[in-house]
């Protein structure tokens, strides 16, 4: 071949080479940016005094003498907003029961500004709070629920007709990031148009959205007086700070993650992912033990190997379902999901990986280790144990950890072995019988099956942050014990 | 006097004194010929002895004595069976798949191959040297402690005796003294040699096997183990497969040759290079072949 030929073919594959290692690494830049940017949300945000509030009176957090001083100031403001709205009401609005009495026109009118007055109080309401809960702030809260799961007893008693039920609905808007799309609610009204160009064959065509200004819909009523003050007060108002809520990560979630923290699913994943652990790593390097030290050339063990390899690639939601058959329905390890059953289901998934890594790993120690272990009169046993485990430990660690990563993030297998979407976070004792949340499933979770989505999207990004960083931290632990034995074992 | 199959010694070396500790004594054992005198008894004692890798025969119908405290060295050409053969005395051949002996193969009285054996005890009393030196990667007190450990000394002091004491026996106790809890996998090739053969002589064996000991060291390390090697004769009986003809030459009292597994001579050292009684043996160490 020519010389320049040669040249030519190795340039191209360095430059295939750098492209693929760029586009990897893009690719990483594409999928982690937006993560770290949006899940950050979770934990640094311009929280209201409604955020202050609700950290006071469900986690005892926080300056509570200054809190109750500013709730004050704020309920007073929101109070005089909800008189106005009430004054409103007394004034224009004419009861359903004397429409009878109005002219058509008159009444039309009185429809839409009954149904835009509904909508708007509606807004309101999840801008700013509930309408009449003064009480709440100056009685201590503290007394009233702290925690949703379980309800304590105590909150059957605690029945007063102006308290919502659950707490979405007791509190405003807590982030200012929310608080602008609340109000930009509360100053346009949603509507659904027939598009303004007419389509030439006279076919129906898709509405489309637009947002009235509310000051059109109320036009000539005192109501644009209070419109126009929400506009240019609300920040004001609701006194947006810079926070960093730490408690994202150690706090529980409140009403299904409406507000609070990821403590539950991080517990559970941490529970979890440990459980499988501890059952998949003895019986992984024990196996990888036999295949490469005990089992010889036979060929069933050939058939094993492929087994092993096999099991590898089967789908993780087989495993779930196996999971459950197995574990739950046939052997009763716990009466319905727990983390034991999960734990017991990723233990089988990351089995084969514990096991092939393992295996290659001691099969990279030397020979020659066993060889002078042997030669001072080691038995086989004492071999393995004082000499080649040791040697093989990091290529082992590495594998260990690359499975710690897998179970973490597994979602199929415990579907039906170990997740529920809410729950409290668990005692290690009560592993034994309860399900828990945990990061992946609630992931796919928040971003599917909530009622409310678009209310808690940083949560959502917030868990996939941490759920990535859980499984960097775990490589990098790996990767710096690694280094650390190999260091050891090189001198 | 000898087929291949039937060599015996004729000329016994005079029993030697525990091993001279200058190095000035590196030279080859004057072999005092023709004195008749009672044979020292056989320390490994091979009869019709042959070992096979599935159905070829590595080593075939070997049958030779080995005296105790004398160097033996083994010499042939690449893949004679040399290896294989010194292999078998401590059965490190076990490790190979489908490796099987033949014949009689003794240690003092003991069948090496014989069902009732003991290879770890087997092991304790025979010592090995590899090719390539091949400490653990453990501390250097580790490393000579590792074969007391598992005989089961336990207290510190005790192994810091045997720790002290084996590589005092190796030349290497002066080097590494004062970093015995460093890295064995530190120390230079000729010291981690040395450190093998301390780790060998801690379980306080009989015999010490050396297949090719200094093949991975440059000519000082290679000097240093020569040294050893002429220090330790006399306490234990050595058996040493060499390429090496003047190291052959230079260490041992008795050398064996072997080509394509068979033992084709073995004799009194300084026979053997002056006065072979083989064509083949000639031609080897002349160079002619090999």
């Amino acid at each position: 071949m020519e010389l320049a030929t040669r040249k030519v073919i190795d340039r191209s594959f360095t430059g295939l080479g750098v492209f693929s290692i760029v586009l990897v690494a893009a690719s990483l830049v594409v999928l982690l940016a937006p993560i770290v940017v949006r899940g950050a949300r979770a934990f640094v945000f311009r929280g209201t005094v409604e955020h202050r509030r609700l950290l006071i009176e469900r986690f005892d957090r926080g300056d509570r003498a200054a809190a109750i001083e500013e709730v004050k100031q704020f309920a007073a403001r929101r109070n005089s907003i909800y008189e106005r709205v009430g004054a409103f009401e007394r004034d224009e609005l004419v009861p359903q029961s004397r429409w009878w009495s109005l002219s058509p026109e008159e009444r039309a009118r009185q429809e839409n500004l009954q149904f835009y007055t509904a909508d708007f109080k509606h807004c309101l309401r999840e801008l700013l709070g509930p309408h009449r809960e003064i009480k709440y702030q100056v009685r201590d809260l503290l007394e009233a629920t702290r925690n949703d799961h379980p309800r304590k007893p105590t909150d059957e008693l605690d029945v007063d007709p102006n308290k919502p039920a659950v707490p979405r609905d007791q509190y405003g808007a807590t982030r200012w990031d929310r608080a602008t799309v609340k109000l930009k609610h509360v100053l346009y009204r949603e509507a659904w148009v027939p598009p303004a160009t007419p389509s030439a064959d006279g076919t129906p065509q898709m509405l489309e959205q637009t947002f009235i200004p509310r000051t059109t819909d109320f036009a000539g009523t005192p109501m644009v007086a209070l419109l126009e003050e929400l506009d240019r007060d609300t920040k004001e108002i609701l006194q947006p700070r810079w926070t960093f809520y730490w408690g994202f990560l150690t706090d529980a979630s409140i009403d299904s993650h409406i507000f609070g923290g990821i403590w539950a699913e991080l517990l559970g994943t941490l529970y979890l992912t440990i459980g499988a652990i501890l059952f998949a790593v003895p019986m992984g390097i024990i196996s990888a033990i036999y295949l490469v030290e005990y089992a010889g050339e036979h060929w069933l063990v050939g058939v094993l190997r492929s087994c092993v390899s096999t099991l590898a690639g089967v789908p993780s939601i087989v495993f779930g379902l196996f999971g459950l058959a197995f574990f739950i329905n046939a052997m009763h390890v716990s009466p319905h999901k727990s983390v034991l059953a999960g734990s017991l289901t990723l233990a089988i998934l990351i089995l084969p990986l514990v096991i092939r890594a393992s295996e290659e790993a001691i099969r990279a120690v030397p020979k020659t280790y066993k060889e002078a272990a042997l030669s001072v009169g080691a038995g086989k046993w004492r071999t393995i144990v004082t000499v080649i485990l040791p040697a093989a430990l990091p290529g082992i660690l590495t594998g260990v950890v690359i499975s710690m990563g897998r179970a973490a993030g597994e979602t199929a297998p415990i579907i039906f072995t170990a997740a529920v979407s809410v729950g409290k976070p668990l005692q290690i004792w009560e592993s034994f019988t309860e399900p828990t949340p945990a990061l992946p499933w609630n992931v796919y979770n928040l971003c599917t099956e909530h009622e409310a989505v678009d209310e808690i999207r940083h949560v959502q990004y917030g868990m996939v942050l941490v759920l990535v960083l859980l499984v960097l931290l775990l490589n990098g632990t790996a990767i710096v014990m690694r280094a650390r034995i190999t260091r050891k074992l090189k001198g | 006097m000898t087929s291949a199959n039937t060599t015996k010694i004729n000329a016994v070396p005079t029993p030697i004194p525990k091993g001279p500790t200058t190095r000035t004594a590196l030279r080859p054992v004057e072999q005092p010929m023709n004195k008749p005198e009672a044979p020292p008894p056989a320390h490994v004692q091979a009869a019709d002895f042959s070992i096979y890798y599935r159905t070829t025969a590595a080593v075939r119908n070997v049958t030779l004595d080995i005296p105790r405290g004398h160097v033996t060295a083994i010499i042939g050409p690449s893949g004679c069976g040399k290896s294989t053969f010194l292999r078998a005395i401590n059965r490190m051949n076990d490790l190979i798949p489908g490796c099987r002996a033949t014949g009689r193969l003794q240690l003092d009285d003991q069948n090496i191959y014989g069902p009732q054996i003991d290879v770890t005890a087997l092991r304790r009393r025979v010592g090995m040297v590899f090719q390539k030196p091949n400490p653990f990667p453990k501390s250097i007190f580790d490393n000579v402690a590792y074969g007391p450990r598992i005989h089961g000394i336990r207290r510190r002091s005790d192994l810091a005796d045997v720790v002290e004491s084996s590589l005092t026996k190796a030349a290497l106790w002066d080097e590494v003294r004062d970093r015995l809890s460093q890295n064995a996998l530190g120390l230079s090739g000729g010291q981690q040699q040395r450190l093998c053969i301390a780790r060998a002589l801690a379980v306080e064996p009989e015999l010490l096997l050396m297949d090719e000991p200094t093949s991975a060291l440059d000519p000082m390390a290679t000097d240093h183990i020569e040294n050893l090697i002429a220090e330790l004769r006399g306490t234990y009986t050595i058996i040493i497969v060499t390429h090496n003809m003047q190291q052959a030459a230079r260490v041992s009292d008795l050398t064996a040759f072997l080509y394509v597994g068979e033992l084709i001579e073995m004799n009194a050292t300084s026979t053997i290079f002056t006065n072979p009684k083989e064509l083949r043996t000639q031609d080897y160490i002349t160079g002619r072949f090999g």
